[in-house]
């Protein structure tokens, strides 16, 4: 790391992230003299308006240049989205966990101009407005969560049109379509005509931007006494001048120009997952390659080029959000994640040179951001795997390790030409997408163990007495256990369709109030259909639904058969019974049912056939059904720290788990369970058919001392290899051991530094909450190994 | 056909190359004083209480029809002499407190227990493990499974004792890729204070296993005063080396199986034996490196 570096990523670790109101003073500002435009151009007017207004900002020695706010972590608001309130200024700024300095003139301008403007007239309120009391009494319950609420759809990446293009080429593009129109022919025409207006205005205010930068480097290397940083000041400003109105020429524009475009569209909403480069090793090597060879570029000069782009992606928290919202999501990551390897489009091997500069990056920055994974295709070679396995050894949690040829399964599966499926890969957490060509909005997540306990309790919620699902009979009424998974579909159908129908007219909302001219000049092919992203734009519109708890619903139900309807040790009455006391007075029957039922997670085919018929139950009513973007519906299985939210709002479960406490995370046993070690985990993670998902997330914990050793590296890369033959999509691996985390619990000061993997991403060990590190201490420990 | 076990370890890595499932046989011929897997020692199923785990329930109370539970003022008592391991109260225990160590498994279903893990196997170069207790003491039921695993095309590798009629050995030792074998005393006498037989026969065996050119990985437990004294380790070494045998595993006394002698009823356990240095290691390790060996501590 060289002493720039150094101190950049000192500077992102050592400053808390703050609230910044000036994006929020500025989106006021425009709205109030909005010009009478279509909502399109009004979108494009007032991005552009952001951008002419915004602070910029050159840090010194930096040599990529950009941020979303006024400084690092200075953290934008969105009120055309989600308004907050003053009190929830107080919780940002007073909470223990993921906080946000507020300071008081951002209070004020809260107070005096932003709330009174947008309270009423956000995106947040628009939805709630539009939603059924079945829907809030649900949501309120916790049967599932809504990603819209709070910010806007986003969960797509790059592919590589800005290393090919500049925007004045896009415009060119657009220029081009809307000259073809013909309202004669197309009665879409004016439609389409203000979105290409608009997407016109986007790429002039991207522009104006990065001429901004370029202006204030120039003034800055005026004034510079220091020649070295004098020349470097210098260089930047030709590259602003330059990217990303034309294509990049080398390795330093290509990232630049990759991060004015980041910061555009995760200024021009708060888009889920921000924004994502994509195979940032295929993308960048040519460039790398020719800087190579024209020698202008040592390859020191490149890993310090990129790792100044690290600290801008970690400069960037993920924007503040509160209720609901936060508790599924509580990290500062905002889920950008750079992808390795893999395939290119045309089926071959795209491990390059750059693959491994990247990987040293990641090595060596240990940043929270940006999330960093490896696409392991059988094509790949094992030098590839074992270098990312050394990294993973380390025990900070990433990268994460996916199944190449899986992920291209899944999406051909899902109606992708091969080429565009080559070139997806993975966002977020575990998200499977056809990069530069696919909206694949994730929509909230959806609470299995909630539907199993509405199912024994004839649709009632025993936490409120409320009426929640459909009425599906009293549990004494259930005569074998094909009746109690009869009435848990029925009420999965039910509340899945509760929820779909909801996402189909949040997404007409999105697309008819909030569109994103900036984003849909990025993704294949708005601009050829001259139709916004948000509103089916893309060349792929999949909308994902994502269950949780599917380890601790298949337990339930496994518990059930075995003790009720099998060994007829306890009756179905009896059970609920002490379900609804959270087993008060029944110990011994808690303890039977959580070491005596057979679990998922030991290769126990009792427990495993369930995981599968709750997954295929899952599957039919989700899968293919049409969204509102002209796509369809379908499923993945992550959790991020929702398991925790979802394990509150629940009660006790067959399984033995008391109330309150977490589900399982992603498709990982429930925590502790897994007593076959780790092949036996594999095995029963690879019965569900994760080709026909978007993703599935497992996560594994190994104590750092089972992997020592060129033996430990090669042990973790079979284990990997061998379940992606069996068609696994994910695993990741904690390498920590209990001791060290409750050290970290008890003293969390000396600890500050300890990343551990929480669900599809990493966090710092002290910033999650109690109750998800006592969690993470559960997870079992793979001492086999 | 039929064989007693009481584990089944799978993702195991110190039994052999790659990952391997290793079977435990149940049965030991001998008794070493410092034996960390004393439920090896029977050839029966035995029950085995986990008193930590315990809630006090009585569930198990009216299951034992050999009145070997008795109620004791806070808690109960096992008296492990009447238990015929029926397994009734282990049936019955909600919290898995009450165990059964050893099953019967067919030749058959324990080959499909095997094979879960073949793509492991076949990922990492590795296969199946048969150890102990001492595998031998159940030749026909050993006999049988690694013919059947070799006949799957299955690495195989056999973790013994040496303790075994010659003729047995003779006849399991080709159907094995990979032998795992325990030297711990060379004097006899010592040998028979320490683990409660002759070494004979054991050594008889070596040097016939490696006179024949089987793959043999010598396993030597080092427990001071009583494998690490007066001289034995440099007898090991001199006793290897002449043989021809490469490759050692140097394991040191640990206690992490102290706790089952008491929940196995055992009288008696081992808890005064002391745990080797860091520099008894060290040095146990150089000498043997001297005769040639490649040592591995920890194996």
């Amino acid at each position: 790391m060289t002493p720039r570096v150094a101190r950049l990523r000192k500077e992102t670790l050592d400053t808390r992230p703050w609230l910044s109101a000036e994006r929020a003073n500025l989106l006021t500002e425009f709205y109030r003299t909005a010009p009478a435009a279509s909502v399109p151009v009004t979108r494009a007017l007032a991005f552009k308006y952001l951008l002419e207004h915004k602070t910029i900002y050159i840090g010194d020695e930096e040599l990529v240049v950009g941020e979303r706010g006024p400084s690092p972590k200075g953290t934008p608001t969105y009120p055309e989205l989600c308004c907050h309130t003053t009190t929830d200024l107080d919780v940002l700024d007073s909470r223990e966990k993921i906080s946000f300095a507020v300071s008081p003139e951002t209070r004020q301008a809260y107070a005096e101009r932003v709330i009174p403007f947008w309270q009423g007239r956000s995106m947040r309120d628009a939805l709630f407005a539009e939603m059924s009391d079945d829907w809030k009494a649900a949501y309120e319950a916790g049967v599932f969560t809504e990603f819209m609420e709070q910010r806007a759809p986003g969960h797509t990446v790059l592919g590589d049109v800005i290393y090919r293009k500049g925007f004045l080429d896009l415009q060119r593009d657009i220029e081009a379509a809307l000259a073809a129109l013909d309202p004669l022919s197309d009665p879409e025409a004016y439609d389409k005509g203000q979105q290409l207006r608009a997407m016109h205005i986007a790429a002039d205010a991207i522009i104006g931007f990065a001429r901004r930068h370029a202006e204030l480097a120039r003034s800055l290397a005026a004034k510079e006494a220091d020649r070295d940083r004098q020349a470097e000041l210098q260089r930047i400003a030709e590259i602003c001048a330059h990217v990303p109105a034309y294509p990049p020429r080398t390795f330093h524009e290509a990232i630049q120009a990759y991060w004015f475009v980041h910061l555009g569209v995760i200024t021009e909403l708060n888009t889920w997952d921000s924004f994502n480069p994509g195979h940032l090793d295929q993308h960048l090597q040519p460039f790398y390659a020719r800087d190579r060879a024209a020698g202008i570029l040592a390859e020191d000069q490149a890993r310090e080029l990129l790792q100044c782009l690290w600290i801008k992606f970690n400069n960037q928290p993920a924007p503040p959000k509160v209720g609901v919202t936060a508790r599924e999501s509580g990290t500062y990551t905002d889920f950008a994640n750079i992808n390795n390897g893999g395939l290119t489009r045309t089926g071959e091997d795209a491990v390059c040179d750059l693959t491994y500069v990247i990987l040293d990056v990641i090595d060596e920055m240990r940043l929270l951001q940006p999330s960093s994974n490896i696409q392991l295709s059988k094509k790949n070679p094992d030098r590839f795997l074992k270098r990312a396995c050394e990294i993973v050894r380390k025990g900070w949690g990433q990268p994460s390790i996916f199944n190449a040829d899986l992920v291209v399964e899944e999406l051909v599966r899902q109606g992708k030409r091969l080429e565009d499926a080559r070139e997806g890969g993975t966002s977020g957490c575990v998200e499977t997408g056809a990069f530069g060509r696919e909206a694949y909005i994730l929509t909230g997540y959806f609470n299995l163990p909630k539907v199993l306990e509405l199912a024994l309790n004839d649709g009632r919620d025993p936490r409120t007495g409320r009426q929640i699902g459909i009425r599906t009979g009293k549990p004494g009424s259930f005569e074998s256990f094909d009746a109690v998974f009869a009435a848990f579909t029925r009420q999965l159908q039910h509340l899945l369709e509760l929820k779909m129908r909801a996402s189909n007219v949040i997404e007409r909302l999105y697309a008819t109030r909030m569109p994103a001219p900036f984003l849909s000049l990025l993704v294949d092919d708005c601009i050829a259909r001259g139709r916004d992203y948000n509103a089916g734009g893309a060349r792929y519109n999949t909308t994902y639904l994502m269950p949780v708890g599917v380890g601790t619903v298949s337990d339930s139900l496994s518990a059930i058969k075995h003790h009720v309807f099998d060994d007829r040790a306890v009756t179905m009455g009896e059970l609920v019974g002490a379900l609804g006391a959270d087993f008060d007075g029944r110990e011994t029957l808690r303890q039977m049912l959580w070491h005596r039922t057979p679990r998922y997670g030991n290769d126990d085919e009792r427990a495993d056939a369930i995981l599968r018929d709750v997954c295929g139950a899952l599957f039919g009513v989700v899968d293919g059904r049409p969204n509102a973007k002209g796509g369809q519906w379908h499923v993945n299985y992550l959790s991020t720290t929702c398991h925790v939210y979802f394990g509150a709002m629940t009660g006790a479960t067959p399984d033995g788990r008391r109330a309150g406490e977490p589900v399982s995370d992603g498709i990982s046993p429930v925590q502790g369970t897994d007593r076959g070690g780790p092949t036996a985990v594999l095995r029963s993670a690879a019965k569900m058919d994760h080709a026909r998902t978007g993703g599935t997330l497992l996560n594994l914990k190994f104590a750092p001392d089972v992997l020592e050793g060129q033996e430990g590296i090669d042990r973790l890369a079979h284990l990997v290899r061998a379940y992606f033959k069996l068609d696994g999509h994910h695993v990741q691996f904690n390498v920590v051991t209990a001791d060290t985390l409750r050290a970290a619990q008890a003293e969390p000061e000396k600890y500050r530094d300890l990343i551990v993997r929480v669900a599809g991403y990493s966090d710092y060990f002290c910033d999650l909450t109690k109750a998800l590190q006592d969690e993470i201490i559960a997870r079992t420990e793979h001492r086999a190994l | 056909m039929t064989g007693t076990i009481f584990r089944v370890a799978r993702a195991s890595v110190h039994d052999g190359p790659g990952l391997r499932t290793t079977i435990f046989l149940k049965g030991c011929p001998l008794r070493c004083q410092w034996c960390h897997s004393p439920e090896s020692q029977q050839p029966r199923p035995q029950l085995a209480v986990h008193d930590e785990r315990c809630l006090v329930c009585g569930t198990c109370l009216p299951g034992c029809e050999h009145g070997a539970i008795e109620e004791e003022e806070k808690g109960y008592h096992t008296d492990f002499g009447r238990c015929r391991a029926c397994g009734a109260c282990v049936a019955r225990c909600p919290s898995g407190a009450r165990e059964l160590v050893g099953r019967v498994v067919g030749v058959d279903e324990l080959l499909k227990e095997i094979e879960r893990d073949v793509v492991f196997f076949d990922e990492s170069g590795g296969g199946v493990t048969f150890s102990g207790g001492e595998p031998l003491m159940q030749p026909a039921f050993l006999e049988a499974m690694l013919t059947t695993c070799r006949a799957r095309g299955l690495h195989t590798a056999v973790d013994t004792c040496g303790m075994a009629e010659p003729a047995t050995f003779a006849r399991v030792a080709p159907l094995a890729d990979l032998f795992l074998f325990d030297v711990k005393v060379i004097d006899d006498r010592w040998h028979r204070h320490v683990t409660g037989a002759s070494n004979h026969a054991i050594l008889a065996n070596l040097r016939w296993l490696c006179a024949e050119h089987r793959r043999v990985r010598v396993r030597f437990p080092l427990v001071p005063g009583l494998t690490d004294v007066g001289g034995n380790v440099e007898r090991v070494g001199q006793l290897l080396a002449s043989l021809g045998v490469q490759d050692l595993d140097l394991l040191p006394y640990h206690r992490a199986g102290l706790a089952k002698y008491d929940r196995l009823g055992f009288a008696t356990a081992p808890t005064t034996l002391p745990v080797p240095s860091a520099a008894d290691v060290d040095r146990a390790a150089q000498v043997l490196r001297d005769f040639g060996l490649a040592v591995q501590v920890g194996g």
